[in-house]
């Protein structure tokens, strides 16, 4: 009998893994995978080393930040050291619109000049905009649930100037189409604004070995090739859990990462009724170069484009919306040795339904042809690098639903949130993308949180 | 433990939560929330850290009593008077 049993080892199964076997629970995580990570995985092919997710990791902390928000928090409840995370910060990044250009970094005064010299109208408004954020502490409380396009759009009357903010916001944090909750806009805006973008030399892989060493130090298990099939409810309590493989594992208390549906459909929940909500998914093509892209003139962290004077974060009609998109380049942190090869990541908008409806031939010629559009959508708005191109890997939103059992490919979940992690079991709990935070380390707060209020304070 | 037997655990302790403060010259009757930037989950686990480590359990309504390090040590001490170091 286990105190707890976590489902999923991606970040959030793993944060609250280690809270739990520090204050010395008997916990195992059960992963469906061959690995850990989830949604920020990696993985190898053809001799070379990929990141599932990771463009950069949020919630920078610079020595000037103050000591509190997420990545504080996260530090101190895992018992981890800053220089752990090894870190580097970003070089700067962009967004990018037709006729407009606003650059960022980890200062946020860059983007306050920025805006102040393209917008000069709205300069006061931006500082509006800041004051009136969500602090961190008030989270979850009445009022954030608002839509953010209405709160901003009061304050900030430039339409343009609103669209270049929600950008990068929606694509690393959107859940649903268009909008966000107030609340959400809050922590994307802090996370990403006004603390920032870094990430390790060596990706994500790095972040999670550092996370799982931590949970087996303290005794915890961890499972892998273990499906969980069915969660078995008693008299309104979840009693155990069958595993695909017929076994039964028993524990007080669970803490399910599948998300809000797919846990719903564990326990065999009739499915809600009406239309499945709206997922959004990505593709994701990865170029690796034979030159660094500073080489070839790019110097960008990430570049968040979009050539229309409106920014359309929904999902696409067809298998992929290429008229915005993201560009990444992991070499452009500050590193103190280069990366190594030169690699060029791109995301954009794509259909689950529509990739899921082809049959294997047409699926592998659109991901070709994919990769081609986005890579021409691309170089619009950055150096062509297409000479240099050496390896290519790509995947669609089937790729994600495959490996990580997120309904559609959802990469932020689905769009109504549960914060408070609470389940029709009194024992069973959600935490992850669908219980309210999203992102590498929004997830991480997310299982914190959850273990904390249910599984250790009483 | 004597009372400052139990000072030196909690320094450690705090240290431990909160290893980017100074714990070590903290002043006895000022809150720590004044001298320290410590939110509601790291006093979930200064409580959570004294259960872990010496096996006291700390009710959720004498909270109140770690406000400082002064008081923390008045609470803990009959507590604690009977544990070896
Ligand atoms: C392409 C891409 C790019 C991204 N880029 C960034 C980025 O740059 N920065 C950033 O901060 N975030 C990024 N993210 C988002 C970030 O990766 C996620 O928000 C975060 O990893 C979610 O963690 P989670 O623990 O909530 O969920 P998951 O990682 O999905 O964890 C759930 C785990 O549960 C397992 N599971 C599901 N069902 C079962 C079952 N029945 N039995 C056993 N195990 C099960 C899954 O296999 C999975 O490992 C990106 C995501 C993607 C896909």
């Amino acid at each position: 009998m286990y105190d707890a049993i976590i489902i999923g080892a991606g970040m959030s199964g793993l944060a609250a893994g280690i809270r739990l076997a520090h204050f010395d629970q008997k916990v195992c995580i059960l992963e469906r995978h061959t690995t850990i990570g989830g949604l920020n995985s990696f993985y190898r092919i053809k001799g070379r080393s990929y990141d599932v997710g990771l463009h950069a990791v949020t919630n920078y902390l610079s020595s000037r930040a103050p000591k509190r928000g997420p990545m504080v928090r996260l530090l101190r409840q895992l018992r981890i050291q800053w220089e752990e995370l090894s870190l580097s910060p970003q070089i700067g990044s962009t967004i990018a619109f037709p006729g407009v250009r606003l650059d960022f970094t980890n200062d946020f005064e860059l983007f306050q000049s920025q805006v102040a010299r393209q917008f000069p109208r709205q300069k006061d408004n931006l500082r509006r905009l800041l004051a009136e954020l969500i602090d961190y502490d008030d989270l979850g409380r009445v009022g954030n649930e608002t839509s953010a396009r209405e709160v901003v759009g009061r304050i900030i009357d430039d339409p343009l100037l609103v669209e270049m903010i929600f950008c990068p916001l929606l694509y690393y944090g959107g859940a649903r189409e268009r909008d966000m909750e107030w609340g959400q806009f809050s922590v994307m805006f802090r996370s990403i604004f006004l603390e920032g973008f870094a990430r390790p030399l060596k990706g994500v892989r790095l972040i999670l070995k550092n996370l799982v060493r931590k949970f087996k130090v303290l005794g915890g298990e961890l499972r892998l090739r273990a499906g969980v099939d069915r969660i078995v409810a008693r008299e309104g309590r979840a009693d155990r859990v069958v595993l695909e493989d017929g076994s039964e594992i028993e524990g007080r208390r669970i803490l399910s990462s599948a998300g809000w549906h797919e846990t719903m459909r564990l326990c065999r929940q009739p499915e809600p009724e009406g239309t499945p909500g709206e997922r959004l998914s990505f593709i994701e093509s990865i170029s690796v170069l034979d030159a660094d892209p500073k080489q070839l003139g790019h110097d960008r962290t990430i570049v968040f484009f979009n050539d229309s004077e409106t920014f359309s974060y929904e999902k696409p009609a067809g298998l992929v919306d290429l008229r915005s998109g993201v560009i990444c380049s992991p070499n452009n942190f500050a590193y103190e040795e280069p990366l190594g090869e030169g690699v060029v990541r791109i995301t954009a908008l794509a259909n689950y339904d529509r990739w899921s409806e082809l049959d294997e031939r047409a699926y592998r010629l659109e991901k070709l042809r994919c990769y081609d559009q986005s890579v021409a959508s691309a170089v619009r708005f950055m150096p062509d690098f297409r000479r240099h191109v050496v390896d290519v890997d790509m995947f669609t939103p089937t790729t994600i639903h495959r490996f990580t059992g997120h309904d559609r490919g959802a990469v932020y979940g689905a769009p109504k949130k549960r914060y408070d992690g609470r389940t029709h079991l009194e024992n069973l709990y959600v935490c992850g993308t669908d219980q309210g935070m999203v992102g590498i380390i929004g997830s991480i707060i997310s299982g914190i949180t959850i273990a904390n209020a249910y599984c250790l304070r009483q | 433990m004597t009372g400052a037997e139990i000072k030196e655990a909690v320094v450690e302790i705090l240290s431990d939560i909160a290893p980017d403060e100074d714990c070590t010259n903290l002043k006895e009757d000022v809150a720590f929330r004044d001298q320290l930037e410590l939110d509601s989950m790291d006093f979930l686990d200064i409580v959570m850290e004294l259960r872990k480590r010496y096996r006291v359990q700390i009710p959720e309504e004498d909270y109140p009593q770690l406000a400082s390090m002064a008081s923390t040590v008045a609470y803990l001490e009959p507590l604690m008077k009977d544990m070896e170091k």
